[in-house]
């Protein structure tokens, strides 16, 4: 399953979330979530076990609400197909705070390693660039990918996406709290928001 | 997504919407356009307090209504009924966060419909949030417009009872359709 030359997701994630001192990072449905949780649980984690096509949308609402803190969504290609829309949605109100980042392996790892369309014919960074987010790349090295996780604490440059190919490889699941309840609250007390 | 026939006069229930939205502290408030809506819509985007973010589909409405809470913001979310089927799997997170969720909705396909594409869903979407577990309220007259929305916006806010207000096609008028 493993080609030469791209990224380990692991690494290219604890990279990202080394030193994010006040980021909020949104992970999506699947390996995403996991990655996140390998990187180090955090109160400022959302993880996410469903609402598949939803990342960078919880993202665009917390990046609204919170417009001086970097929020990061880091989500799996299928995902990120599934919400494409919303990729026009964020161009639409340019959230300068928000980073997507793709972790793409071209497949559905979670159910079977079936081949997604960013293997054949779908570029993610076009669709990006062409819904407005003017920057939006492409990543290939970790050298890249440390610069981008100094670029991602500007809060008044972004949005931000960036597609990162990367090993297709199922690593061990790293499971993460699968309460949303308890996720949520545990973000919004870590910002000063009492419980109702 | 439609235009209705202008009304002589504007009716004054979208505007006391308005002052609800501002009394409950809402500040985003994404929606997909639609007739009924167009008034209540045009107020947010004037508006200094609220954030109007249009969506490419209705369920994107419902995962950003999740982050504005996770980051300590009220929203709203405003569309036609053909899109409540568009929600339905990310409706979920109204149980799984258990967040105050509240939608306005304008009806279609009931009260004269001329297109008969609306009635399979108009005709659903109170039993689709039913089963989805929202708290469905209903307006059918101007005049009591204010006191459901508000307490749809009490109930969602303050218990956290994710909850959709229904406001009738007899409220809003069959669109007419003429060539």
């Amino acid at each position: 399953m493993s080609k030469a030359n791209l990224l380990d997701r692991r690494s290219v994630v604890s990279r990202l979330l080394a030193d994010r001192k006040g980021a909020i990072a949104v992970g999506g449905l699947g390996a995403s979530t996991y990655d996140i949780a390998a990187a180090g649980d955090h109160d400022r984690n959302f993880y996410l076990w469903g609402a598949m096509g939803g990342a960078v949308m919880i993202g665009l609402g917390i990046a609204l609400a919170q417009p001086k803190l970097p929020v990061v969504v880091i989500t799996g290609d299928g995902e990120m197909l599934m919400g494409m829309g919303s990729l026009a949605t964020v161009g639409l109100q340019q959230p300068a705070n928000l980073t997507i980042v793709v972790l793409d392996n071209e497949v559905y790892g979670e159910t079977g390693g079936q081949a997604s369309h960013t293997a054949a014919t779908v570029d993610l960074v076009g669709v990006a660039r062409s819904c407005g987010i003017a920057d939006a790349r492409a990543i290939a090295t970790l050298a890249e990918i440390e610069a981008y996780a100094v670029a991602m604490q500007d809060t008044a440059s972004g949005p931000r996406f960036a597609s990162v190919k990367i090993d297709s490889a199922n690593l061990e699941r790293v499971l993460s709290s699968r309460d949303g309840t308890f996720i949520v609250n545990r973000i919004r007390g870590s910002l000063g928001f009492s419980p109702i | 997504m439609d235009a209705r026939t202008e009304t002589e006069t504007a009716p004054s229930w979208p505007e006391e919407i308005f002052g609800i939205l501002q009394r409950f502290d809402v500040r985003q408030v994404p929606y997909v356009p639609d007739a009924g809506h167009s008034q209540l819509i045009e107020r947010v985007l004037g508006s200094s307090s609220m954030r109007g973010i249009p969506l490419t589909t209705e369920e994107e409405g419902v995962a950003l209504l999740a982050g504005a809470w996770a980051g300590g913001q009220r929203g709203v979310l405003l569309m036609q009924s053909s899109g409540v089927g568009n929600c339905v799997n990310m409706l979920s997170l109204t149980q799984v966060f258990r967040f105050p969720f509240l939608t306005l909705v304008t009806m279609r396909g009931e009260w004269g419909e001329f297109n008969p594409w609306q009635v399979p869903m108009g005709s659903s979407t109170q039993a689709v949030f039913e089963l989805c577990g929202i708290r469905v309220l209903r307006a059918s007259h101007p005049d009591e417009v204010r006191e459901v929305v508000e307490a749809g916006a009490g109930q969602a806010y303050n218990a956290c009872t994710p909850t959709a207000v229904l406001l009738s096609q007899r409220l809003i008028g069959a669109k007419v359709f003429t060539k």
